[in-house]
Order: structure tokens, then sequence, then C-alpha cells
């Protein structure tokens, strides 16, 4: 999902870039607010995971690779503001040091992977679990949060792919950029991330959000709110 | 800084999952898989489409990353290596991002208060 240089016209990194400072920007402000002192840790090791899980790529055989971000779970437990940031981080230091996603497509990247997935992660899982602390509900919350983020996320990428055809073509009608239309990219995407990469998106979030269930539930910012009632 | 048993534990895993990053190449080496979809070099667009857009061509080298694709030497054909360049590189990046998020939530931490 990591967008390279020259797949988006520049009517389109543009204007995601700026969307992503501007975002990026409340999230320091959010996270500052937020933080305290004792899950500094969490946060650098958020960073550090959402790095290293995007490594772990997946094969459809016969086909493409894919992977999982973390966006998911980060959002759960630190909160999505958190997770918006960590996981730039990570996707910065990807572009910069390893090529892996182009440098004019950073803010696009990071729109996909940091913001719109996070925070559709963290409603799916507030949506479906509910303040609840039952382990099962908690476990099967994550796993749709994950899942379902995830696929959303490789949609939008798919769109930002798929209207290039449409914004930016020659005079002979030749691609300029991502040479594939909507109705090629979003199918190709989304398939992929159905059938395997969004499980073992959800798989990891349900499991790491079991452990902290298990050891530190208080600070599992998506149900802290369900934590404090419970003390009342 | 103090970390707690929980915050330990995780690192561990985190170091685990460094050395057993190799998985990520070797499966879909073992599954003949590609690329990702939407990130194939401009030799391979070529190949898909007959062509190369010219605004790919154009700015597919806009950057010259230190370690382009988490390898020091992509000719090199052996998987021991390549797995060996993918786990030097899993650590940087993870010890990277690690470090520059935690200076940077102390920094933040700090003015905030």
């Amino acid at each position: 999902m990591h967008i390279p240089d020259g797949y988006l016209s520049p009517q389109t990194y543009i204007p995601l870039a700026a969307a992503f400072v501007t975002v990026t920007a409340i999230a320091v402000k959010k996270v500052k607010k937020e933080i305290s002192v004792k899950n500094i840790p969490y946060l650098g090791m958020a960073a550090a995971f959402s790095f290293i899980i995007m490594m772990f790529n997946l094969p459809i055989p016969g086909g493409t690779t894919g992977h999982a971000v973390g966006s998911a779970v980060i959002a759960i437990i630190l909160g999505p503001w958190t997770a918006t940031v960590a996981v730039s981080v990570a996707l910065i230091i990807q572009a910069l040091i390893f090529g892996d996603g182009g440098i004019t497509a950073i803010g696009a990247n990071c729109f996909n992977m940091a913001i719109f997935m996070p925070f559709v992660a963290f409603y799916i899982f507030k949506l479906f679990n509910a303040n609840s602390l039952n382990k099962k509900r908690v476990f099967f919350s994550s796993f749709l949060s994950g899942y379902i983020s995830l696929v959303l996320a490789a949609v939008l990428t798919a769109v930002e792919f798929g209207v290039q055809p449409l914004i930016a073509t020659d005079p002979d009608g030749k691609a300029l950029y991502c040479p594939y239309d909507l109705s090629i990219s979003i199918p190709a995407m989304a398939i992929e991330h159905l059938i395997l990469f969004g499980i073992a998106e959800g798989i990891i979030t349900a499991l790491i959000v079991r452990y902290f269930l298990k050891n530190e539930p208080g600070i599992i910012h998506s149900i802290q709110k369900g934590v404090a009632n419970e003390n009342k | 800084m103090k970390i707690n048993k929980t915050q330990k534990r995780i690192l561990i895993i985190l170091i685990v999952l460094c050395l057993l990053t190799p998985i990520g190449i070797l499966l879909p080496v073992f599954f003949n898989a590609g690329d990702a979809w939407g990130e194939w070099s401009a030799e391979t667009m070529k190949d898909l489409i007959g062509y190369i857009p010219e605004g790919l061509m154009k700015y597919s080298d806009t950057w010259k990353a230190p370690v382009p694709d988490y390898t020091v030497n992509s000719e090199d054909a052996s998987v021991v290596h390549q797995s060996g360049y993918y786990i030097v590189s899993g650590i940087m990046g993870a010890s990277i991002s690690y470090i520059v998020m935690l200076l940077f939530s102390k920094l933040i931490a700090k003015n905030g208060k």
C-alpha cells in the first residue's frame, strides 16, 4: 500500500500532503494533551512495531504481496491521534531510508495508513465493543477493527491510483501516472486485502489487544471509559 | 527512563519480530508472489502495459534511498545474504522509529507540563 513516486499526479499528492500536514499538526496537539509520561515507552514501541510489521510481506500465491500496518491496534490501545503520529514516523523513515513509498507520496501514504486507517479502526472498535470488557467481545471487535480498517485503507489507496487515468493523460490518451483506472484498481486492492492482508491485520490486532486487556487494561485508550465506569 | 514488566516483554517481542522478518521475503519467494499492487518499478510497468507513463519516468527517481528495498545489494542472489540484510534493515528501521518517536514524545510531554 506504499504508493511509489510517479504513480500520483501533483493534483493528487499535493492536496493529500496538505491534508496530512494539517491533521498531523492537530494530532501533535492532541497527543501533547493526552500523553502520560509512563506510557512514553509504548509510543516508541508503537512506531517500531508498525515499522517492523510492514516488513512481513504476505504472498497471494502466484500473485501480489501485501502486509499488515499495525495502525488498528495502536489506535485501539493508544488512541487514533497517537497512532497518526507513530505510524507517520514509521512511514517517513521507510520512505527516506528504505525507498518504500515515494517521497512525493509521503503525504498520501501517511494520509491512508496513518490518518484514515487508525480513525476508521478506532470507530469500528468503539461501535462493536461499546466499552465492553468482555474478553470475547473485545477480541471480536478488535479483529473487525483491524480487518475492516485495512481493507478500507486499501480501497482509498486504490481510488487514489484509479483516478489518475481520469485526470492525467497525454494527448494520445496514454496515462502519465498510474495507468489503471478505478475498475481495475479497486477490485485488485480490495480483494487481496479482503482475502488475506486484512485477516492478518485483524488477527494481530485481536491478539495484541487481548494481551493488553489481560496485562494492562488500564491503558487501553478506547475502553478507558469502560474501565472508569466499572470503578464507579 | 523506567520501563515496566509489560513494556519489557513487548520490547523483547519486537526484537524477536526483527529476527523473524526474513519470513517477509521467504514466503513470497516460496509462493511465487511478486510486487505489491501499484508498486511496480518503471521497467516492470513497461512489461505490463507496453510503455512507461511519462510522469512515472520523470518522478520514479526523485529520491535515492540509502538502503533501497531493505537490502544493500539487490543483485545478490543468496537467500541467506538477503535475509541478513533484511534483518539488519529491520533492526535499523525499528530502532530509528523507536528513538524518533520516543524523543518526540518526551519533547512534547516536557513542553506540555
